[in-house]
């Protein structure tokens, strides 16, 4: 048996995916990026590897993506993690047309194919408001851990419109609504339709068509789910695989890779 | 004694300044702002009387500006930020054409005309990159707080380029510069070059004309006042000291002294 891997080196954290000659997920693993982006992609894919006690031999093409991409030193070859979301999504979700993947540090909106074929994309890349990161700013000050920002700001009844657009002031104005004495999931529900507004303007950039799939790790955030449903009037596509998307799509560019490596006869482990 | 007060209430520091009645600094104050302004205000307020030995019923008249300055329960009137600006920087530099204002959180061009009344301004207020939270972001990443800016970039051996375009993404180019063996005093000078080049294009839309003067936290340091006078060609003028912080106070303390005249009969006298 012969598999085939994918490492999606983020900005904020890395995930790595193993799949097996049909494409099933076998391993997967995810960590904080942190500053040495070299052994967080080798830790990511020994612990991917360690979930089935598979030898590294065993891995027949390795694909990196995301922003470290290329500091993926085991990698056979790079592909940009635009392109992987997509794969990633119409794999797990085949009639996918439009991507909103959400990350640490940036958000893009894809139009895809079925199929994964990208069609157009957008991206914030000058600007990191209406990210992951907008969310730490607002757990930093509100000193909760990113985990419970979801589920209180579905508390929430009465948001707060939260004017700032840079994520740096977005912490002060926070704390500013807490002196007002507005309640936390109020501050918190206002924070998430501020990002989510934004993510919602990328993607009518690019034209919202079919079935949404929400990818990244702000997936895991069901306030943010639930209030770009909402904005969006659908229920965008999430599974508990969304964050690995682009580690995902990665290793089903490896597994391709392998395979046409494989038909001129060469051995692909 | 009577004396004049200003306080500028601004995004992250709140400043005090009284004058006499000869325009002459007497003392100053400074208070992180936070979320009480009028908190603030008075602390800020107390501060500068007492390091002028005075107390609050010495005060004539009072001022305020910057962006809380509706804030100051005992103000006696109040001014916009690019009036008081323009009024405090040519009292130290009376040929002052063009001032730029980097503050904690906004960065601020104005021109004004011979008689200092301002004929153009361009605000940033949206985003970090390009105010003081943008070197003390990338002082933060690289270890250091802001106080310990300016005598690290002394060190500075040459300039480590930082695009400068998001106080954020900073942060993972300061990180990709340091694995890579850069100097935090490079970086920092980098961070500083890309800032003032976003001051100069700011200046730029005001139309801006010689002479320049520069106030705010950041005109503190010397390496700031060397890169701007090097992208502008041009000498550029800086209040002495901490004053570069106090000027938007000073200008709110001598438009309150001018109110005074006016009500006193002494209308249309000139301040300077």
């Amino acid at each position: 048996m012969a598999y085939a891997a994918g490492v999606d080196v983020g900005s904020t954290q890395t995930k790595a995916v193993i799949v097996d000659e049909a494409g099933a997920i076998v391993g997967r693993a995810l960590i904080p990026t942190g500053a040495n982006v070299v052994a967080a992609a080798e830790n990511a894919f020994a612990i991917a590897l360690g979930g089935r006690s598979l030898a590294e031999a065993e891995v027949g093409f390795v694909i990196g993506t995301g922003y470290g991409r290329y500091r993926v030193e085991f990698g056979d070859a790079q592909v940009t993690e635009i392109v992987c979301h997509a794969r990633g999504a119409a794999r797990m979700f085949p009639r996918t047309e439009t991507v909103l993947d959400m990350g640490g540090q940036d958000t893009k909106a894809i139009r895809i194919r079925p199929g994964g074929d990208v069609i157009d994309f957008c991206m914030n890349d000058k600007c990191a408001a209406g990210t992951g990161r907008f969310l730490e700013s607002a757990a930093a000050a509100l000193e909760l851990d990113l985990e419970d920002l979801g589920p209180l700001a579905l508390k929430g009844r009465r948001p707060v419109a939260i004017s700032t657009t840079c994520t740096v002031f977005a912490e002060s104005e926070v704390l500013s609504w807490l002196a007002r004495d507005r309640k936390i999931e109020d501050i918190l529900l206002g924070v998430h339709r501020s990002i989510a507004s934004r993510s919602v303007a990328l993607l009518r950039r690019v034209g919202v068509e079919g079935e949404v799939t929400f990818t990244g790790g702000v997936t895991r955030n069901p306030a943010m789910v639930a209030v770009l449903n909402e904005l969006l009037e659908t229920e965008m596509n999430v599974s508990e695989e969304s964050h690995y998307m682009g580690a995902l799509g990665a290793a089903l560019f490896a597994l391709e890779r392998m395979r046409k490596g494989r038909e001129p006869g060469k051995t692909a482990a | 004694m009577s004396a004049w007060a200003g306080i500028d209430v601004g995004s992250t520091y709140t400043k005090a300044a009284i004058l006499d009645a000869h325009g002459t600094l007497l003392g100053t104050g400074i208070r992180g702002t936070g979320f009480r302004l009028n908190e603030a205000a008075e602390q800020a307020l107390n501060a500068a009387l007492e390091a002028a030995g005075m107390v609050a019923g010495d005060v004539a008249r009072m001022a305020s500006t910057g962006y809380g300055r509706n804030q100051v329960v005992r103000r006696d009137l109040q001014v916009t930020d690019l009036t008081a600006q323009s009024w405090g920087s040519r009292h130290f530099y009376p040929e002052t054409r063009t001032v730029l204002d980097v503050g904690g959180q906004t960065m601020k061009a104005l021109r004004l005309d011979g008689a200092g009344r301002v004929q153009s301004f361009r605000l940033n207020d949206k985003c970090a990159a390009g105010t003081g939270a943008f070197l003390e972001k990338t002082a933060r990443y690289l270890g250091y707080t802001i106080e310990q800016i300016g005598p690290l970039v002394e060190y500075s051996q040459e300039v480590v380029p930082i695009s400068g375009v998001c106080a954020v993404f900073a942060e993972s180019e300061v990180i990709n510069h340091v694995s890579n063996g850069a100097q935090p005093a490079d970086i920092m000078h980098g961070a500083m070059v890309s800032l003032i080049e976003r001051s100069v294009r700011l200046m730029k839309r005001v139309r801006m004309e010689p002479q320049f003067t520069l106030v705010g936290g950041i005109a503190r340091f010397p390496t700031i006042v060397k890169v701007m006078s090097e992208q502008l060609g041009a000498e550029v003028n800086r209040p002495p000291g901490d004053l570069v912080q106090f000027t938007a106070a000073i200008g709110a303390a001598l438009l309150a002294r001018r109110r005074q005249r006016k009500l006193d009969g002494a209308a249309g006298e000139p301040v300077e």
